[in-house]
């Protein structure tokens, strides 16, 4: 029951982390049914860039709470991001918005690429590892350990993704993004300029990347080049398990890929008789996101059962 | 015979000398080295040409092909090696290869045919690195694949007792290693080559034109859209699972790390660079694509000789340079620097027919 109980925690943990990736993916999915391949390396610069300032700032002795250190490595990682997502889109994705569907995949794959090796020329092919500076505190919950570390990250998940359901929900800017996904040419003709709502769109998604590889790295201690690829692929899953395009469905779908996750690593051991072990984890993702595709390609949440799923 | 169709039989015998002498002149040229890498290049033709049956003629976008040639390749490599004491001969194990290959090929295509364009994509990615996280981990608690060390000591392919992995004297004429696969791989890429240009031309090759342009119409004109995706997988597949018991025996050596997504990428690269669905285009695209990082070595030489050390590690520059080539290509000279005329017209910015197509999809969604 213990373990039970762990796992839960343990998967809300790495799945709200998801969910704010599957965010990104989920609102650009939404506006231009684009795979924006790149965001799971919107990520992984959002993780090494907040780690290069976090490590500068602990190398030169700053005397300030660990938390307030982080704090500022986010602040550096979000607008890098966000100009990254902006650029992007800016100029790979723009020019190719009216050609075949395959064009703008390839070259989404393709920025992907450069973004990895650039982040690799920078920083390098080995692991950064996270300074010790945030508090170690463990809680006890029924019978598990939850750490200040691992609060802090649901906490503010769910702060976000509060704050972007009332944006999407209430403000100008989201009524214009929820016109501009239902019709850019007729939300056009009511005065919603596309061109701005989408730059919009994909710096708000790099901006949640930037806080999600920020929370992954404190999580793991780790960032590496190549963390992107992984976190980006089970985000999509997420956000498809969820029903793309839709921003409960990508909260919901990231949760339980992270659930299902960390109790399928737990368990699995002991279902098959130690055939397979928990190094089989990150064959979850794959084979949920092949599933739902087949039984139920809108998702969870999803309504539209478009022709392309 | 008319004029015409006697140079076109010239041309043919002068690129047969050409091809059967190249070993030769690539050997006395650049080096024994620079054979290998030309034995690699005939195997990326081989590669790129099936997965341009799946991406190419019937438009379904694959980022798994490796498995394909990881399947390949693990089968040949299990079935004559110490592994499990197996030393089957290759003539049946290329075979052999290529049906496990093309099984698996249907295996990925049964779950997807549903899906199109970007989550055909993401879900044959998934595919390819199930294969290779089972790869690396199949060596526990029975070993089959031996995990992340691989297989080594893979018998090398041997026709009729002539091991290709020795140097051979024929006719008075000493053959290398490299040499010697290399004619075995330029006779195998020309099997291949005939096949892809009769399955473009033929019934199945039309059909998957058809399902590429519009599925909904192809079915209505009474294509069997189901088994005709499964059929470019599995052709798509087989191709990979041949080259793949090829490099096992040319190699001697694989791991779970040689079939990593990158390679699938790279891969897709060569068709992209070249022009999909054409077939000149996508050799081009495949020799270029193996060649030119080879070539990028000497950029390393270059800094040292400039700045006094290496700057850039030119191994590190590949995959971005890579990257570079996908986005240009595409905002550039989408169909390739070899298109073929349909996709050219399909793909050419002032594609008019492309416009009013998206229109009318338009008008029919909304």
């Amino acid at each position: 029951m213990d373990i039970f109980v762990q796992q839960i925690i343990n998967g809300l943990v790495l799945g709200s982390v998801y969910a704010l990736v599957a965010l990104g993916y989920t609102m650009v999915y939404g506006i231009l049914e684009l795979i924006n391949f790149a965001h799971g390396e919107v990520t992984m610069i959002g993780a090494m860039v907040s780690l290069t300032v976090i490590s500068a700032l602990v190398g030169v002795g700053v005397d300030l709470p660990g938390v307030v250190i982080v704090l500022l490595g986010l602040l550096a990682a979000i607008p890098v991001c966000m100009g990254v997502g902006f650029t992007i889109e800016r100029l790979a994705y723009r020019p190719l918005r009216n050609a075949p569907r395959l064009a703008p995949l390839i070259t989404a794959i393709g920025v992907s690429i450069v973004l990895q090796n650039i982040a690799m020329l920078i920083w390098g092919r080995q692991y950064i590892s996270f300074p010790p500076i945030l508090p170690q505190g463990r809680h006890q919950i029924l019978g598990a350990t939850i750490t200040d570390v691992q609060i802090a990250i649901l906490v503010a998940s769910v702060v976000l993704m509060l704050g972007l359901t009332l944006m999407v929900k209430k403000s100008r800017l989201g009524r214009a993004m929820r016109a501009t996904a239902q019709s850019p040419q007729i939300a056009g003709l009511m005065g919603v300029n596309a061109n701005t709502v989408i730059s919009l769109t994909f710096i708000l998604g790099s901006a949640l990347a930037a806080v999600a590889g920020v929370m992954v790295s404190a999580y793991y201690g780790l960032a590496h080049y190549y963390m992107g690829f992984l976190l980006g692929l089970k985000a999509f899953s997420a956000a498809v398990l969820g029903g793309i395009g839709n921003l409960a469905g990508a909260v919901l779908g990231g949760l339980l890929l992270g659930v299902i996750e960390s109790l399928g690593a737990g368990y699995i051991g002991g279902l098959t008789g130690g055939v397979l072990g928990s190094n089989y984890q990150d064959v979850f993702a794959f084979f949920i996101l092949i599933l739902v595709l087949m039984f139920r390609p809108s998702g969870l949440l999803g309504e539209r059962v478009g022709e392309r799923a | 015979m008319n004029q015409k169709s006697r140079h076109a039989w010239l041309v043919f015998v002068a690129l047969g000398i050409g091809l059967a002498l190249l070993p030769f002149l690539v050997d006395a040229g650049l080096g024994r080295s620079w054979v290998r890498i030309l034995d690699l290049a005939l195997l990326y033709v081989m590669l790129a040409l099936g997965l341009n049956i799946v991406v190419g003629y019937a438009g379904l976008l694959d980022l798994g092909y490796i498995a394909f040639y990881a399947v390949g390749a693990y089968c040949y490599a299990l079935l004559a090696s110490p592994m499990f004491g197996l030393h089957l001969p290759f003539w049946v194990l290329l075979p052999l290869g290529a049906l496990v290959a093309g099984l698996f090929g249907v295996l990925l295509g049964t779950p997807t045919l549903r899906l199109r364009g970007d989550y055909l994509a993401i879900v044959t990615l998934g595919f390819g690195e199930i294969i290779r996280i089972f790869l690396n981990n199949l060596n526990a608690p029975i070993n089959i694949t031996n995990g992340p060390q691989g297989v080594n000591q893979i018998d090398p392919i041997s026709i009729a007792g002539l091991s290709l992995g020795k140097t051979q004297v024929l006719f008075g004429v000493t053959f290398s290693s490299p040499h010697l696969y290399y004619y075995l791989f330029l006779i195998l890429t020309l099997v291949v080559i005939f096949v892809s240009m009769r399955l473009q031309d033929s019934r199945i090759g039309r059909a998957w034109a058809a399902i590429r342009e519009d599925e909904v119409a192809a079915e209505a004109m009474g294509i069997n859209v189901r088994n005709i995706k499964l059929l470019a997988f599995a052709m798509g597949a087989s191709f990979g699972g041949l080259a793949g018991g090829l490099f096992a025996g040319f190699q001697g050596f694989i791991s779970p790390e040689s079939f990593n997504l990158m390679e699938s990428i790279m891969i897709l690269c060569m068709i992209v660079l070249g022009g999909m669905g054409n077939i000149p285009g996508v050799i081009l695209g495949a020799v270029l694509l193996t060649v030119l990082p080879e070539a990028l070595r000497y950029i390393g030489d270059l800094q040292r000789a400039w700045l006094g050390h290496v700057v850039i590690d030119p191994s590190d520059l590949r995959m971005l340079l890579f990257g570079f080539a996908l986005i240009l290509m595409m905002l550039f000279r989408p169909a390739g620097l070899l298109p073929s005329r349909q996709r050219k017209r399909e793909l050419s910015a002032a594609g008019d027919i492309a416009e009013q197509e998206q229109a009318s999809v338009y008008d029919a969604r909304h």
